[in-house]
């Protein structure tokens, strides 16, 4: 077996005894939902080297979604998500539909603009709360049977659906459609040479991680029982392209690694350090860019590659 | 992280079964958690000095209650909600924090309280100013401390009319926090027998602000209320002096922290009438006190600081009193208590969570009445609690009952 397979193992074991070990469930939920937001934002980035920077915008707004659904109309926890998640699908089809006619810099800057006009529409909004937010949403009944108040379920819930994600991006990149993505990144203009409906293949790949996004926000939301501006902040934006990054963008694992080191020094840090968080989150940034590009999981990727190579 | 949490479990054991032989207090500590912005925009006016507020008190409480340690942790939320909420909830559950205190940030203000409502433990929100918090947002456990945006509004605009300026203008930060700040001032000014002509809504963080000054001077209005805050409210008043507003009109703010004053200058913000619940130079009290802060901090300390430090004082003293720090048992004696200290004369803790205490109507002093550093305002009004702050019979708080 190959040291990843054990690697995979080893990490599944953990997750799946984290409550049992003492592992705070809140934190670990906390990751796996930025562990999702990233892994979605990645699919974009990574597989078909579209940088959006403006995805808390359907993150922000699946989980406005979900929140109103659950509180204010008292729909179940999973349809609620799928409710998140169609609203998130459908902005990301056309504010993609408007954004990838564009390329590089205006591509980001389309998608921050738009980002942008959500954020302020949630500050206005009634139903949204403004900058107190939609606060006290009740995680309910998964189902209609299974309460989900306990963190030790909620938790399980989480994770099930973290790694559903984490296959079906798998499944998504090794299929022919993540192929032609690939294709897509390395040199557009062959792609369509070979006679690629280029657009539309983008605009799906726009619409999936839009879609996956959302289904972060939504999550969020059931875990912590609110949604505010921070969600759809242009800063959380910057914080997914920073967890990506800095895992390794383009790989599976990088983005949930990254997205685990970033929350876990926000967490960690901010009863320590007080105000010296964003310098540290900051400093590490540069590091990243500085010194090891592919992000520590392609860095790590790149060196067993090189030995087995030698070997 | 796993080596961390198993230390936390292991401590927690230990707490647990020494608890059992003290039992009235939890954990053998009494652990104060503070939440707050420590490096954003609103880091001046809490922040750092606020944490230097609540050592303060603790030290001056003698550092026990009870014969036990008082301790202090806090955390920066970095204006993230989420970073607020959950910091709150592992706190409680795995430190076994017996009291928070909530900063600057309603968002994270509110969902502090919510967690603090879930898992019963007692929540002072000092920095934030929304009337969520003890309306539909409600929870036994919170105590809104401070100030909030309806007395604010109601002081400003009461007095403000009261002193001559019966026609108002208003300039309004156009979103929830701004329109409500308006219209809760507008109706104020209305029942007290002046006329609101006018209002100009501006977009969030406006960097241009003339023509909306051209529109106030064409009002002829004799007050511009300024319903917006922090970058906003200092560039208004900017714009203001430079358009010669403040020549016709007199600029009332209805929410200036007096670390906005000192930003922006008195030559930019003499005149202004403004609100605040505390003034670091209006009693003998106040002038020791916030001299000891000034030695540490090096800046006289905001309203919210002071309150940082009456709240946790009043904790403690209601801790000792019940002789536990039970929760349930603290809030009882929380909301029976008179608060007398330097921030509060005869304050007490209303059934909805929130604190009644005097407010202040003050002027900002002109560059030349000025005579030393942080000699900024003049009180131009004291205004009773009762009559400053939303009566209860308004409170929408689910579990008062009526």
């Amino acid at each position: 077996m190959r040291l990843t397979t054990y690697v995979y193992i080893a990490l599944a074991a953990l997750a799946v005894l984290a409550p049992l070990i003492g592992l705070y469930p809140v934190f670990v939920m906390k990751l796996l939902c930025f562990a999702i937001f990233a892994c979605a934002f990645n699919l974009l980035l990574g597989y078909t080297g579209l940088l959006s920077f403006g995805h808390a915008a359907y993150f922000g707004a699946a989980a406005y979604t979900t929140g109103y659904l659950v509180k204010t109309l008292h729909w179940t926890p999973e349809v609620a998500i799928l409710g998140g998640m169609a609203l998130a699908a459908f902005s990301g089809l056309i504010v993609g539909a408007m954004a990838i006619r564009r390329q590089g810099i205006y591509f980001a800057m389309i998608t921050l603009a738009l980002a942008q006009m959500l954020y302020f529409v949630c500050l206005q909004l009634k139903l949204t709360g403004g900058e107190d937010g939609l606060q006290g949403v009740p995680r309910g009944n998964l189902f209609g049977m299974l309460s989900l108040s306990n963190d030790t379920t909620m938790y399980y819930f989480v994770l099930a659906l973290f790694v559903t994600v984490f296959l079906l991006i798998r499944r998504i990149v090794h299929s022919p459609f993540g192929q032609i993505l690939k294709a897509i990144r390395e040199n557009e203009p062959r792609a369509v040479s070979l006679g690629y409906d280029v657009e539309r293949y983008k605009l799906l790949a726009f619409v999936l991680s839009t879609t996956l996004a959302g289904l972060a926000g939504s999550l969020k939301t059931l875990v912590f029982g609110f949604a505010t501006l921070s969600d759809v902040h242009w800063s959380m934006s910057g914080e997914v392209i920073l967890m990506t990054l800095l895992g390794g963008v383009g790989t599976f694992f990088g983005p949930v690694l990254g997205a685990g080191i970033v929350v876990a020094l926000q967490d960690n840090l901010a009863d320590k350090v007080g105000s010296w968080v964003s310098v540290i989150i900051g400093a590490i940034f540069v590091v990243c860019v500085m010194a090891f590009r592919r992000g520590l999981v392609g860095e790590a990727q790149a060196f067993f590659g090189r030995k087995k190579k030698t070997a | 992280m796993k080596l961390k949490s198993l230390n936390v479990a292991l401590a927690l054991a230990l707490c647990i079964s020494a608890a059992s032989t003290q039992a009235q207090v939890s954990g053998n500590t009494v652990k104060i958690g503070f939440i707050t912005d420590m490096s954003g925009l609103y880091a001046d006016l809490d922040g750092p000095g606020g944490v230097e507020a609540i050592r303060m008190a603790i030290g001056d409480f003698g550092g026990t209650v009870l014969g036990k340690k008082v301790e202090l942790v806090s955390a920066d939320h970095q204006n993230k909600t989420d970073i607020a909420s959950s910091l709150a909830r592992e706190w409680i559950d795995q430190q076994g924090v017996d009291m928070l205190i909530g900063g600057t940030n309603s968002g994270a203000g509110i969902a502090m309280a919510k967690v603090a409502g879930e898992k019963k433990r007692p929540y002072f929100n000092i920095g934030a100013g929304s009337t969520r918090l003890t309306n539909e947002d409600c929870t036994p456990y919170t105590v809104h401390y401070a100030y909030d945006t309806a007395a604010l509004a109601n002081v400003t605009g009461a007095a403000v009319v009261k002193g001559g300026g019966k026609s108002w203008f208003f300039l309004t930060a156009d979103y929830a926090f701004g329109i409500s700040l308006e219209q809760d001032t507008a109706a104020v000014v209305k029942a007290s027998g002046g006329t609101v002509v006018g209002a100009v809504r501006h977009p969030l963080s406006a960097s241009d602000f003339s023509s909306f000054m051209l529109q106030a001077q064409a009002s002829k209005a004799q007050v511009l209320g300024l319903a917006n805050a922090g970058g906003d409210m200092i560039n208004a008043v900017k714009a203001a002096r430079e358009f010669g507003v403040t020549k016709t009109m007199k600029l009332a703010g209805l929410l200036v922290f007096i670390t906005d004053v000192h930003s922006l200058g008195l030559q930019a913000t003499q005149g202004m009438q403004l609100t605040d619940g505390w003034y670091w130079d209006s009693s003998p009290e106040t002038r020791a006190w916030s001299k000891r802060f000034f030695e540490k901090m090096k800046k006289m300390p905001s309203m919210a600081q002071a309150a940082d430090y009456s709240a946790t004082t009043t904790y403690l003293n209601a801790v000792k009193a019940a002789g536990t720090d039970d929760p349930d048992k603290v809030m009882v004696q929380l909301k029976k208590a008179k608060i007398n200290d330097m921030f509060a004369k005869g304050g007490y803790i209303r059934e909805d969570g929130r604190m009644i205490h005097e407010m202040y109507l003050l002027e900002v002093k002109k560059p030349e009445e000025s005579k030393y550093p942080w000699d900024y305002y003049k009180v131009v009004a004291k205004v009773p609690g009762e009559q400053a702050f939303q009566p209860l019979s308004k409170s929408t708080c689910p579990f008062i009952k009526k």
